[in-house]
């Protein structure tokens, strides 16, 4: 039930899965279960339980991490958001009074549905981070990784002690210079000026249509809160329309607008890439500039060589990564997509045969009758 | 709330026997077959309640309730007419009033063969509303309507089989105007004509030819069909002398104070005899609980189509609402697909973004169409209802009218026994003679009471049975409305599956 990407879990060497969670209140409590034959592990299979903001731990520690500069780090997975469900739950409250039992027990039972449809939808996206991870050749080696995945203890001691030493400056300083570095740079590279013009332009596009997606899934959503229940013999038939096209609803949402959304995040981190190579060759022109004031000074010379080579480098090496990892982007994109728009023209095609039987079945039964 | 990543859409493509419930159309298993109404009627005597201060009852019984109170004499006061036909009903109404008391049996039953009999003409009897024009101009133009009956020769009801008369929409209201004022009183449930409508009217008035008010025309003469057609189906109806006469004749007498005519005018005549039947100081004490169940089988269905009708007006909103997100998403889509950079997936975004675009506009479309249909025959059933509540309230009126006359009896009969002691041979002579008459009022009051009641019987399981049809065939018409868009959302999708599956 994997939307948003490929199948991730065919690397048997290390297999992870998220097999259920418990919801308390507004805390998600899910237990991250892994299988694997790497000896870099204690044990070939553990589970353990983890919060979403333990996810969120994982990924910043990555993010902030040098040697992945050349990577596309997988988005951190959105925080569970309940508050749907919730507003409703608070709703049916106060109209019990004023509601048939019938109707009360049909709201409660949509709003059960609701609940349950956002928990699967957060679990999944907290499962796909780990595939993402569990499945890129560097990053799956992580320490950090590693401990997350055994670590039998609370991380949140880990956590705040994290947030203590690196405070979030450098993700900070990310979003702010974002897109003016990026434009603003002298690209030499073919492959990354194509990248560069194509992401952003694809990144504007793709945020406007998941919002775009993510509206006309909420409209299509209320909707299924206005049947026809007052027609009473038929009541039965709307019931069973209503709950199909609840179903498609949430297929569309599952399969459009959560990869829309997926993709989205997806192609922010492709950018946050970008940058960090934009940033690595700003180093190296700055460098180059400082190399050229050393020598005119007769001043400190080694040292700005040396600084200029480290700089020369680390972009090189951005350069290289970051071309390996766009490309298999690009790959893994389409993939997702195509995967994604299959199913959900099958389940449309589905569940429209569904209603036609439904239809049909009542047409002919009145006019038997 | 544990949960697993399992997928929960089981096929459901089970279908379950609909039950039967109280609803917009039953199984008829409302209402006592006729043999078993002469017997049942026999004991709906009500009981007479009498207090101490019978004088004050009987004074404002009389008051609220007579003969010649002002809701009759709206009905009566449908303007001049040369062609006055006298406000008797037809004959077969007459004859069981002739009747005597222990021939009831017997005038039943024939009632019933004539009832199979008019049923089976009435329905062979079909009325068409076609090609609306506009006559004159300005202020005063009018639209006239081509009124097409057509009728087996052998219900000998017309001279042709087959004929055409244009009428305009006044015409229809002065109809029902002459129809209620017959019929209404004797309990028979009288299709109401169509609303007056100012502001759809004028615009067709000034001559504006925009889609909206061609929509109204095309609105109005389905409605006027729909109303001549539940008329003429009608077996009593049909054999009305204005009835034939508006269906037949070249030339009809314009109908003027058709105000008080129309559907909302009824609705208020209606209403003033409810409060005049509250106002009541001898409550009806309802014998029969036929009457007192379907009065709240009709009130249920009022209150149940009036929820529809709003749910329907909300649900069309709706769709607007998620056409016009539907149509923003295909937009944006389009243009990702633009600025995706592989070809097939490009190709396939573009494709989608149609999709969704067809398949929004055809759900609208639909959508519509049959909201408007189930708009309009729920209207006419809310108005229907107006006029089944008004026979209900008639045969109150009726009962009451027979209180009234045997409460005077009363007060004769003690008047005389006074008069007895006293020496005026004249007044006790006088007073005996009063009594006569009043003994003879009496009992016509008894059977004008038994015989609404039993029109209302034979009326209501009629008006069910049509309901029930109406209901049956909207409702199908609208199923298989849907199905057809859904089979059509199976093509546009059918279509996208191999662009989609092209991409690689």
């Amino acid at each position: 039930m994997r939307s948003v990407s490929v199948d991730l879990n065919h690397d048997a060497s290390l297999l992870i899965d998220i097999p259920d969670a418990l919801c308390e209140r507004d805390k998600v409590k899910f237990t991250v279960h892994t299988k694997t034959t790497l000896t870099a592990f204690q044990k070939p299979e553990i589970s353990v339980p983890r919060q979403h903001e333990d996810f969120i731990w994982l990924h910043d520690t990555l993010v902030e991490t040098e040697d992945y500069a050349g990577l596309i780090i997988p988005p951190a997975p959105p925080k569970p958001d309940f508050e749907s469900p919730r507003e409703k739950m608070h709703k049916l409250g106060e109209g019990e009074a004023t509601m048939t039992k019938e109707e009360y027990t049909k709201m409660k039972q949509e709003l059960e549905a609701e609940y349950l449809a956002v928990f699967k939808k957060t679990v999944q996206v907290h499962e796909v981070f780990l595939q993402r991870l569990s499945s890129h050749p560097i990053l799956s080696k992580d320490r950090n990784f590693q401990i997350f995945l055994e670590y039998d203890q609370d991380l949140s001691v880990r956590r705040k002690n994290a947030k203590e030493m690196f405070g979030g400056f450098f993700k900070n300083m990310v979003k702010s210079a974002d897109e003016v570095l990026i434009s603003g740079i002298k690209e030499v590279d073919d492959f990354f000026e194509q990248e560069k013009t194509f992401l952003l332009d694809y990144y504007s596009k793709i945020k406007d249509s998941t919002a775009k997606a993510e509206k006309m899934t909420r409209t299509h959503k209320m909707f299924i809160l206005f049947p026809f229940r007052h027609m009473e013999k038929l009541s039965d038939l709307f019931e069973k329309l209503r709950k199909v096209e609840g179903r498609v609803a949430s297929d569309q949402e599952l399969k459009l607008t959560e990869l829309l959304r997926y993709y989205m995040r997806d192609i922010q981190a492709a950018k946050d890439l970008l940058y960090r190579r934009a940033r690595a060759l700003v180093d190296y022109e700055n460098s180059n500039k400082a190399l050229d004031k050393a020598r005119l000074k007769s001043k400190d010379i080694p040292q700005a060589e040396e600084h200029q080579q480290q700089c020369l480098q680390k972009f090189d090496k951005l350069s290289e990564s970051g071309k390996k990892e766009l490309t298999s982007f690009k790959g893994r994109r389409v993939v997702a997509f195509r995967k994604n728009l299959v199913e959900m023209a099958e389940l449309e095609i589905k569940h429209a045969k569904n209603n036609v039987a439904l239809l049909q079945g009542c047409i002919e039964l009145l006019k038997n009758n | 709330m544990a949960a697993t990543a399992r997928d929960p859409m089981a096929n459901h493509s089970d279908f379950q026997e609909v039950e039967n419930a109280e609803d917009l159309f039953p199984e008829l298993t409302g209402g006592p077959r006729e043999e078993a109404d002469s017997s049942g009627e026999r004991s709906n005597g009500p009981k007479l309640d009498f207090d101490d201060d019978a004088d004050d009852l009987f004074a404002e019984a009389t008051e609220e309730v007579s003969l010649d109170s002002p809701e009759r004499d709206v009905l009566l006061s449908d303007g001049p007419s040369p062609a006055i036909t006298p406000v008797t009903p037809p004959t077969s109404v007459l004859t069981p009033r002739l009747a005597h008391a222990h021939d009831d049996m017997f005038t039943h039953s024939s009632f019933d063969e004539l009832e199979e009999e008019e049923s089976s003409e009435a329905s062979a009897v079909a009325v068409s509303v076609s090609d609306p024009e506009k006559v004159g101009e300005g202020m005063n133009a009018y639209m006239a309507y081509k009124v097409t009956t057509k009728a087996p020769p052998s219900s000998a009801l017309f001279r042709l089989p087959e004929f055409s008369v244009r009428r305009r929409f006044s015409d229809f209201l002065g109809l029902h105007g002459k129809l209620a004022s017959k019929y209404m009183h004797a309990g028979y449930i009288v299709p109401p004509a169509p609303e007056k409508s100012i502001v759809g009217m004028t615009k067709v008035k000034v001559g504006k030819e925009d889609p909206s008010s061609n929509e109204f025309v095309e609105k109005r003469r389905l409605a006027l069909e729909r109303y001549l057609m539940r008329t003429v189906q009608h077996p009593v109806l049909l054999k009305d002398p204005d009835l034939v006469q508006f269906l037949e004749s070249s030339e009809l007498p314009r109908a003027i104070n058709t105000q008080a005519l129309s559907g909302a005018g009824l609705l208020r005549m209606v209403n003033k005899a409810a409060d005049a039947v509250n106002k009541m100081t001898i409550k009806m004490n309802e014998s029969d609980a036929w009457f007192e169940e379907k009065q709240q089988h009709f009130e249920n269905l009022d209150a149940q189509l009036r929820k529809v009708h709003a749910s329907v007006e909300s649900l069309v909103c709706h769709r607007k609402e998620l056409s016009q997100n539907t149509a923003q998403f295909a937009k944006s889509a389009a243009m990702l697909g633009n600025s995706e950079d592989h070809t097939a997936l490009s190709r396939a975004l573009s494709q989608l973004a149609e999709v969704e675009e067809k398949m929004e506009q055809q759900y609208q479309q639909q959508a519509n169409a049959d909201f408007f249909l189930l708009a309009e025959l729920l209207g006419d059933y809310v108005r229907l209802l107006a006029a089944v509540k008004g026979v209900f309230e008639q045969r109150v009126k009726a009962w009451q009218k027979w209180q009234d006359t045997q409460l005077l009896l009363q007060r004769k009969r003690e008047a005389e026994v006074k008069l007895h002691f006293s020496n005026k041979p004249d007044k006790l002579q006088q007073a005996k003679d009063d009594i006569k008459e009043l003994e003879g009022k009496v009992q016509q009051g008894e059977r004008d009471f038994e015989h609404i009641s039993r029109v209302i019987r034979r009326e209501v399981s009629r008006f069910e049975k049509e309901r029930v049809k109406d209901f049956k065939i909207l409702v199908t018409n609208y199923l298989e409305a849907l199905a057809l868009t859904q089979q059509q959302l199976i093509k546009y999708w059918e279509a996208f599956l191999p662009e989609a599956k092209a991409i690689s």
